[in-house]
C-alpha cells in the first residue's frame, strides 16, 4: 500500500514532476468558442444583487443578535449571521479570487479583500495557493488544498465543521507573516515579489484583530468577537460541508476533472451561500466561467460528465463509507461512470480511475459509487 | 530588416476576439479590439504556459482561462496575479484585409 507524502516538498512531489502530472494538459470538453465566449462574458447585475443580499443580511442578523444579546433567543440570528460570515463569504473568496462574479475589476477585489479576512486566508498567500489548486487538482505533493487526504483525517475535519484548525492556522500564519516571515511552502509557491504584500495585509489584519478585541475588554463582553472573528468558527459548518464533496473519495493523480471532481445538486439556500460551486466539475473544467451561468454549463456538457449526485445526502452516502474505508486501505477510491455519449481521455493513465483493471493490476482499489 | 508573416484574415477574428497563430513551432495569440484595432503577443501565459486563445477578451485585456490572469494585450503588461511577468508583443499591420505580424 502506497505511503502518500501530501507536503508540496517531498517525494511525491517530485515523483509528480517525473511522471508529468505537474502543470499537465488536463481533460476539457469540446464547446464551440461563440458559446463559450457567451458563457465567460461578465457582467455586474447578478453579483452585486447577490452582494447586496448577502451583506444586507449579515447586517440585518447581526443587528437583531446585538439588540437581542445575551438572550439566547439572540442564538438563531447569530447563527445565521454566522453561517454568512465564515460560510458564504468562503465562495465569495473563491469566486472573487478568480476574478469571474463582477464585471468590474475593483468590485472583486473588494468583496475578495473582504471575504478573506473574513475567512482569515491572506488574500495574496490563498490566491496563489488556489492557483496551484487549479493547476494541479489533487496530484498528490502539488496541490496544497486538498481537504480530504488519504488516509482521511476525519478528526481534523471534524473539528474544522467548527473551524477550529483552520482558523487557529490562519490566525498563526497572519502573526507570522506580521513578523515579516513567510512559511517555506508558501513561498515555494508565492512569487518573492509578492512577498512584501503578504506581510502588508497580515499587520493591517492584526491591527484590526487588536482592535476589535481591546473594545471586548473595555465592555467586558464578547459581543464585539460575536460579531467579528469568531463567526469564523461557528459558522463554519456549511462551507466544510459543502467543500468536502467537491473532491473527497475520488481518484487522485489523474489529469480528467471528470473523474477527480464532483458536482452535487444542491437547495437553493446552500446554492446561495455555496454560490454554485457544487458545479464543481464544471467549475474546474473552465474556471473562465461566471458562477451564475454554470448551470449552463452544466446543461451544455452533462453527455460527456458524470452524472451529479442528486443531493447532499446522496453524495454523503458515498463519501462516507469510501472516507472510512480508505482509513485502512489508502489506496482505494470511488470510480466516476462517464456516459456512454462521453469523450475517451488519457485512457492510458485512467485505466485504474475509470474502474478498469489494467493487466499488471492485480487488486482492484477502484470502488463504483452508488 | 522585418519580417513580416501573413496570420489570417482581417475578418478571422471576431470583434472583441483572439486566435492562436502558429508559426516556426512557435505559438503567438492575434487579437482585435473592441474598436477593430489588431494585436500581437506571445501565445502562451507566462505563469503557466497555457493558450491565451482559449481565453477572454475584455475590453484591452485578454484573460487567462486556467487562472485567469490577465494582460493589457496592447503592451502585454501583466496585471492581475497570477501572472507577474509580462508577455512579448509584436507590431501588426493589416494589408488588403490581411492580418500580418513582424516577428
Amino acid at each position: 500500500m502506497a505511503k502518500r507524502d501530501y507536503s508540496l516538498l517531498g517525494p511525491d512531489a517530485a515523483r509528480a514532476v517525473e511522471n508529468g502530472l505537474a502543470a499537465a494538459d488536463w481533460y476539457h470538453t469540446d464547446i464551440p468558442r461563440k458559446q463559450m465566449k457567451a458563457l465567460m462574458k461578465r457582467e455586474d447585475q447578478p453579483a452585486i444583487r447577490d452582494t447586496m443580499i448577502l451583506f444586507g443580511a449579515m447586517f440585518i442578523f447581526a443587528a437583531i443578535g446585538v439588540a437581542l444579546w445575551p438572550s439566547w433567543w439572540s442564538a438563531p440570528f447569530w447563527l445565521a449571521y454566522g453561517v454568512l460570515y465564515g460560510s458564504a463569504m468562503d465562495s465569495r473568496w473563491h469566486e472573487c479570487g478568480h476574478g469571474t462574479p463582477f464585471r468590474t475589476a475593483k468590485y472583486n477585489d473588494w468583496v475578495y479583500q473582504i471575504a478573506s479576512f473574513c475567512m482569515v486566508r491572506n488574500p495574496v498567500t490563498w490566491r496563489w495557493s488556489h492557483a496551484r489548486h487549479h493547476t494541479d487538482t489533487v496530484i498528490v505533493g502539488r496541490d496544497p488544498e486538498i481537504v480530504a487526504m488519504r488516509p482521511p483525517a476525519l478528526f481534523r475535519i471534524f473539528l474544522n465543521f467548527f473551524g477550529i484548525l483552520d482558523a487557529y492556522n490562519g490566525w498563526k500564519r497572519m502573526l507570522i507573516n506580521a513578523t515579516g516571515k513567510l512559511g517555506e511552502e508558501e513561498a515555494s509557491y508565492i512569487p518573492e515579489t509578492e512577498h512584501h504584500k503578504v506581510v502588508r495585509v497580515a499587520r493591517i489584519w492584526v491591527v484590526i484583530y487588536a482592535a476589535v478585541i481591546t473594545v471586548a475588554v473595555a465592555m467586558q463582553s464578547v459581543l464585539p468577537l460575536m460579531i467579528i472573528g469568531l463567526p469564523r468558527l461557528y459558522g463554519a459548518w456549511h462551507h466544510v460541508m459543502t467543500g468536502i464533496l467537491q473532491h473527497a473519495g475520488l481518484a487522485d493523480n489523474v489529469i480528467d476533472h471528470r473523474l477527480n471532481s464532483r458536482t452535487v445538486y444542491m437547495n437553493p439556500i446552500s446554492r446561495f451561500i455555496y454560490w454554485n460551486m457544487n458545479y464543481h466539475v464544471e467549475h474546474h473544467m473552465f474556471p473562465m466561467v461566471p458562477y451564475h451561468r454554470l448551470p449552463e454549463l452544466h446543461a451544455l456538457i452533462k453527455q460527456d460528465a458524470p452524472a451529479a449526485n442528486p443531493s447532499i445526502f446522496h453524495a454523503y452516502k458515498e463519501v462516507l463509507p469510501i472516507l472510512l474505508r480508505q482509513l485502512t486501505y489508502h489506496d482505494d477510491f470511488l470510480t466516476r461512470d462517464l456516459p456512454s455519449t462521453a469523450r475517451p481521455y488519457r485512457t492510458d493513465l485512467h485505466e485504474s480511475a475509470l474502474g478498469k483493471a489494467g493487466p499488471d493490476m492485480t487488486t482492484p482499489n477502484a470502488v463504483p459509487a452508488e | 530588416m522585418a519580417n513580416w508573416i501573413d496570420a489570417c484574415a482581417a475578418d478571422d477574428i471576431d470583434e472583441e476576439d483572439v486566435i492562436r497563430f502558429d508559426h516556426n513551432g512557435r505559438t503567438f495569440a492575434i487579437y482585435r479590439s473592441p474598436d477593430d484595432e489588431y494585436f500581437c503577443t506571445d501565445g502562451l501565459c507566462t505563469h503557466e504556459k497555457i493558450h491565451l486563445a482559449e481565453g477572454l477578451v475584455m475590453d484591452h485585456t485578454i484573460e487567462c482561462p486556467k487562472h485567469n490572469g490577465q494582460f493589457d494585450y496592447r503592451t502585454g503588461e501583466a496585471m492581475r496575479a497570477p501572472v507577474c511577468v509580462n508577455l512579448g508583443t509584436y507590431p501588426v499591420k493589416v494589408e488588403r484585409d490581411r492580418v500580418l505580424i513582424e516577428i
